[in-house]
């Protein structure tokens, strides 16, 4: 789907109406334009706040946003058997692989070791029995969307933050104080989609969250390798999305151990739970 | 399914275009009044700016964006007709009524009808569309987090009226 147009209609909530004393002066008014993309199969929506000019001219950059995640889509997408890693499952990867592949590993090794197991990218193979096959897709997607919001950090004004399929990134560009304030990131009730259960607020930093409505059993026990049945979600927030989303997988296989894991392990994530 | 799918886009332009406008700050009935004329002449760029739009078949046509009612209270309270929006599929019109600077109500209160099969999907549809839609802009959420969603579920999704308010 291609860009759907990007016309200013919303003002913040703090943008205080003028003292009417001060009526008639020149406030810079500030601006929220959104861009939504499908990669992956999955909606990307990019938000970007501030002064008009500001936003304006950090637009082109949503672009690199988009070719980021194309790009991993390309390296590490079980749907596309030319894709890095699916040639490297099959054996051919005899002309070398990208060098995410690797960093994708390292950081799933850790993951695991961080939850004590309770995330795992070594998943029961479909086919063949007593077998475990390397899919990192349940960390590729917050690790890519947060490696692709660094595309929009370095413009001048503005913050933004990035919805994908669920999984929120925020951040803010060079000398946007003026322009920071939380986002309010609304955790969708599990039993009723088009409901709010609660509000997380951040201003930078990740939001992820967990849980089997939308796709079915999507989430894997680790130690029974079975799909999880269970109704509910688990969210994480906290400084990167990469994470948060991490945490939220294990949050949703175990929410009481990781309630007991994250204060010792991750002190600066918090798990919001929604049943 | 495809015809639910852009025809709920474009319905979600619609409420956009009013949310947006609805979370001004400026809670007087004067504010909220030229917000809303603003937004009527917002909408026909952004439903014929890009081609690429769905309901940018043939922009915007008649348009009623005047409170038929309100009230001085702590914030603003109203009802609030917007455009109605010509689509493929047919002419989509949406009223919200905003009671102390919230909406309270959002009712699509003109849609495709031509079938029984656009019967069907209306009748599911718009009360879930609009529930979502209210619910979110009274809660002021910039962002849904949620299990993963596919794509085909976006459409009628919390996150998909967000992003059209802001579009």
């Amino acid at each position: 789907m291609a860009d759907t147009g990007t016309i200013p209609v919303r003002r913040p909530r703090d943008h205080s109406s003028p003292d009417p004393a001060d009526h008639g002066s020149v406030m810079p008014e500030i601006v929220t334009r959104a861009r939504v993309e499908h990669i992956m199969g999955m909606p990307i929506s990019i938000h970007v706040r501030g002064r008009a000019a500001d936003v304006e001219r950090a637009l082109p950059a949503t672009e690199a946003v988009f070719d980021h995640l194309r790009l991993v889509d390309r390296v590490f997408s079980t749907y596309r058997d030319d894709s890095d890693l699916m040639r490297l499952r099959a054996g051919q990867a005899e002309h070398g692989t990208h060098p995410w592949l690797r960093e994708v590993v390292e950081l799933c090794l850790d993951a695991e070791h961080r939850t004590d197991g309770l995330f795992t990218a070594w998943l029961p193979s479909a086919g063949v029995e007593h077998r475990r096959e390397f899919d990192p897709t349940g960390l590729v997607k917050g690790w890519g969307v947060q490696g692709a919001a660094e595309h929009l950090s370095g413009l001048s004004g503005v913050a933004y933050a990035i919805n994908a399929a669920g999984d929120v990134v925020m951040g803010l560009g060079r000398d946007a104080s003026g322009v920071a304030r939380p986002w309010r990131i609304g955790i969708e009730d599990p039993r009723d989609p088009t409901r709010v259960a609660t509000v997380v607020e951040r201003v930078t930093g990740g939001v992820a969250t967990s849980g089997a409505r939308a796709r079915g059993a999507h989430v894997i026990d680790p130690r029974t390798g079975h799909g999880i049945a269970r109704e509910g979600s688990a969210t994480i927030d906290g400084p990167s999305l990469l994470w948060a989303d991490v945490w939220a997988t294990a949050a949703f296989v175990d929410p009481a151990r990781v309630a007991r894991l994250l204060p010792a392990r991750d002190p600066e994530y918090r798990l919001t739970r929604c049943d | 399914m495809r015809k639910i799918a852009l025809w709920t886009t474009s319905t979600l332009a619609a409420l956009g275009v009013l949310f947006g406008y609805s979370t001004s700050t400026g809670h007087t009935k004067d504010s909220l009044l030229a917000a809303s004329v603003t937004a009527t002449s917002t909408t026909s760029p952004s439903e014929t700016s890009s081609g690429t739009r769905s309901s940018s078949g043939g922009g915007s046509s008649s348009s009623s964006s005047s409170p038929s009612s309100s009230s001085a209270s702590s914030g603003t309270s109203g009802t609030y007709t917007g455009d109605a929006v010509m689509t493929q599929f047919g002419n989509v019109q949406v009223q919200i009524t905003v009671k102390d600077g919230k909406v309270v109500t959002a009712d699509a209160i003109q849609v495709p009808d031509q079938n029984g099969r656009d019967q069907a999907i209306n009748a599911v549809a718009v009360p879930q569309l609009n529930a979502a839609a209210v619910q979110a802009q009274s809660a002021n959420i910039d962002m849904i987090s949620g299990a993963s969603y596919t794509s085909q579920g976006y459409i009628s999704s919390l996150q998909s009226a967000l992003d059209q308010a802001h579009l």
